[in-house]
């Protein structure tokens, strides 16, 4: 750096620290300490997908128009000129045809939306089978399954504004839920549509919730959400000095600052790759939203594929009575995930419940040492991964020839059976994998007080005398 | 800045190995890497600029702009594992929760304040009622929202005499539908005098999709509708009582509607009662009949409400 540059920085910073007494606090920040560990970076790549969201999504309201007005189609887009159409629709085949860049914009966007929830689903993984959820990081977790919801919620409102005939299909479904809700449902449906399905408004009014409404609250519970991460300080796993009482890392100053940037770009740019070459929701081969029409193989974006899923291979109950009913959808898509999210808000409190464990913890958990809840998680895992393959049903048959009926009934069967079997493996290997790390000569895990191991009968039988061995060994609590 | 990092001699800090010749040949070699993803950038950048100029190509656009990002990421990356200190680093961790003597500091100052709330007890009150009455009041705007869900969730424009017609508004005959064929169809609108171009309104669109159907063979009519099939055709709502989706397949051999939504399946020659899939109602029937000019015309509304179910649906 030139001196001449310096003396400029030294300037600014001398004028904003006069005003701010900010050097003191960036002094602070530039010396925090943030462990190294591969898995840390998920919910950083979160972080920069959601950037990659806010600066195309700007670009895209430059041009989007979220108007129910009908126009007839006269740009680039040759089989659909003469088309009868809304102004929404109209003004994304626009974005995609004839603004240029508007393309790569659009797609980047939505491939943003994509991986954005891939990542906070893999970083909430990372969180859950590692303990990090632990005292003190209750509330946060609790930011963090809210923000999972509005990441969700805004990215289904995001690809319903295009009023193309797969994201009105959607709609449809989503008016068809929201009327579900014993009582409240035809009330709640009337007044988030403005009416009947379709509904003069809920373009314009998903376009404000998508834009401004949603994307407010995330960036406030983001900042909440980093808040804590700074105010707690990062968790590390154990070992080579680390302990519960400090943090061993890099400071934020200058090499895990670089990192992290370097990160942003590179995000970025795997976003701008697939943007550019990879097609995602070409709207117009959909066409306009026509409600009368329906094109076969009607699939949500990945995230909402559970939903769609369960809606698929939820038997067909209902409840009627006394001439009031309450509709088959209420159960999977209303029940199941509302149960869903209150579990996932409720586990630190379950778990501490359980375990009796309410200490502090900065050390992180190896999966294999907490065998309960790491194959508690791989059994929703399975049940949710089932859920979504049940999702594409349709695709999974004619992908494989086999008959719709026949993958819809096992779907049913793989989501009731698969989660039980996927846990006893996984508590199986936990288990296996703890005693190989006896045999290598470490130390075994500290144990909480545990009421639920209901699951040791699983274990491997020939090993079963030496694990018991192990355990009077190793609990030193009981 | 990068000087100084190199002056802490980290590039292979923890060498006994590598002679100090070595090492400079390393970092000249790691600043050739770090220094070119930047240049990689830059000419992709300014390719990406070109490409937009001469008139854009999305392809090109989203390599160009994957490369000018990716070469700066990959530099900063590199930079920072190549040039910068990575001993580690130890912080050492306070207590999060505040000390006794700081919480009880905390609530003697809050109680000072918190005495003069409780003395005057009429104040709190009427605050709190004050406050009460606004929220309760702030929240009737939301009524404007939207109507009082009303009849029309159980209605559609249908009634006697109103004749089914395709989506470019012409009358359907009876045999426009071949056997074993579908035909989508729509109830027609009075002929508004004030404008020559009338249209459907999109509520009644949206749930007044109707399905014309000729099996191949008769089925069984339910009991009380024997007479609302006409000349071999049947008429069924084309909303999936799942969750009113198009039910937009139809498997001629066997007479089968499928919604292509969720695989709710409904058997045409049993009243569309639902064979598989999700849905639990029959899909409702519309009433129909032919008229002198041979055009097919609604003998009342449908049998039920169309579309999904909801709370008060049968009241």
């Amino acid at each position: 750096m030139a001196r001449g540059d310096r003396m400029i920085t030294r300037r600014v910073a001398r004028w904003m620290d006069a005003r701010t007494g900010s050097a003191k606090f960036a002094r602070t920040a530039l010396g925090k300490v943030f462990p190294d560990h591969w898995s840390f970076l998920i919910g950083e790549i979160a972080l920069y997908s959601f950037v990659v969201l806010i600066v195309t999504g700007v670009y895209l309201t430059f041009f989007f128009d979220p108007s129910v007005n009908k126009v007839v189609y006269d740009g680039s887009y040759a089989p659909l000129r003469g088309v009868t159409m809304t102004e929404a629709y109209a003004s994304s085949l626009d974005l995609s045809f004839d603004v240029r860049a508007g393309l790569v914009m659009r797609q980047m966007h939505h491939w943003a939306a994509l991986l954005f929830l891939a990542a906070i689903i893999v970083h909430l993984m990372r969180v859950f089978f590692t303990g990090a959820f632990r005292r003190p990081r209750e509330l946060n977790w609790i930011v963090g399954i809210t923000l999972l919801i509005l990441a969700i919620f805004n990215g289904f409102a995001g690809y319903s504004l295009l009023d193309d005939q797969l994201s009105g299909t959607g709609l449809r479904i989503a008016y068809s839920i929201t009327l579900s809700i014993p009582l409240a449902g035809t009330w709640l449906a009337s007044l988030l549509f403005g009416g009947e399905f379709p509904g003069p408004d809920i373009i314009n009014r998903l376009y404000v919730i998508h834009i401004l409404l949603l994307p407010a609250v995330i960036i406030a519970l983001l900042g909440i959400h980093l808040g804590l991460v700074v105010r707690h300080k990062h968790t590390q796993f154990g070992g080579r000095g680390r302990t519960e009482k400090n943090v061993v890392g890099e400071p934020v100053w200058p090499r895990f600052a670089f990192k992290s940037i370097g990160l942003m770009f590179m995000t970025a740019a795997v976003i701008a790759a697939l943007g550019g070459l990879a097609q995602i929701n070409p709207i117009w081969l959909y066409g306009p939203f026509e409600p009368a029409e329906v094109s076969s193989a009607s699939q949500p974006d990945w995230y909402m594929a559970w939903l769609d899923g369960a809606l698929r291979i939820f038997p067909a109950w209902e409840i009627r009575a006394g001439g009031y009913e309450v509709p088959a959808p209420f159960f999977p898509a209303v029940l199941l995930a509302g149960l869903t999210f209150a579990l996932l808000y409720m586990w630190p409190f379950l778990e501490a419940r359980f375990t009796s464990d309410v200490t502090e913890h900065h050390l992180l958990d190896r999966p294999r040492n907490r065998p309960v809840r790491t194959c508690m998680g791989t059994a929703t895992l399975a049940f949710y991964t089932v859920l979504t393959l049940s999702g594409s049903t349709d695709v999974l048959a004619t992908t494989f020839g086999l008959s719709v009926n026949a993958v819809l009934v096992g779907c049913r069967v793989a989501a009731v059976v698969l989660p039980p079997i996927v846990a006893l493996v996984t508590y199986r290997l936990c288990r296996e994998l703890q005693l190989r790390d006896e045999e290598a000569g470490m130390a075994p895990p500290e144990r909480p007080r545990i009421r639920w191991e209901l699951l040791r009968l699983w274990e491997v039988p020939a090993r079963r005398k030496e694990a018991r061995l192990a355990r009077t060994r190793s609990t030193p609590i009981d | 800045m990068s000087e100084a990092t190199e002056e802490r001699g980290c590039l292979g800090c923890e060498a006994d190995g590598p002679t100090p010749e070595e090492q400079a040949a390393a970092a000249r070699r790691a600043e050739i890497a770090v220094s070119s993803g930047f240049l990689v950038s830059t000419a992709a950048a300014i390719a990406l600029a070109v490409t937009y100029w001469r008139g854009g190509q999305p392809q090109l656009e989203g390599l160009f702009l994957a490369i000018a990002l990716g070469g700066i990421g990959l530099g900063f990356v590199l930079w920072a594992k190549r040039f910068m200190p990575h001993e580690p680093v130890v912080e050492a961790r306070h207590p999060i929760a505040s000390s006794e003597a700081e919480i009880d500091a905390f609530r003697e100052e809050f109680e000072q304040g918190e005495v003069i709330l409780t003395r005057r007890k009429l104040l709190v009150r009427s605050a709190g009622a004050a406050m009460a009455a606004l929220g309760a009041a702030l929240l009737f705007p939301i009524r404007s929202l939207g109507p009082r869900p009303g009849a029309g969730l159980k209605q559609t424009p249908y009634e006697r005499g109103v004749y089914l017609v395709t989506a470019d508004n012409r009358r359907v005959k009876a045999e426009d539908v071949n056997v074993d064929g579908v035909l989508t169809v729509f109830p027609e609108l009075p002929p508004d005098p004030a404008d020559p171009h009338a249209e459907l309104r999109p509520a009644e669109q949206a749930d007044s999709p109707t399905l014309l159907i000729r099996p191949a063979e008769e089925g069984e009519a339910r009991e009380g509708r024997e007479d609302w099939a006409a000349n071999g055709l049947v008429a069924y709502s084309k909303l999936c009582t799942h969750v009113g989706c198009p039910v937009g397949l139809y498997q001629a051999d066997k007479a089968l509607l499928l919604c292509p939504c969720h695989q709710s399946t409904f058997d045409v020659l049993d009243g569309c009662r639902p064979v598989f899939g999700p849905a639990t109602r029959s899909l409702p029937q519309l009433p129909i009949s032919i008229d002198e000019q041979g055009f097919v015309v609604a003998e009342g509304d449908f049998s039920g409400p169309t579309g999904s179910g909801f709370w008060d649906r049968d009241r």
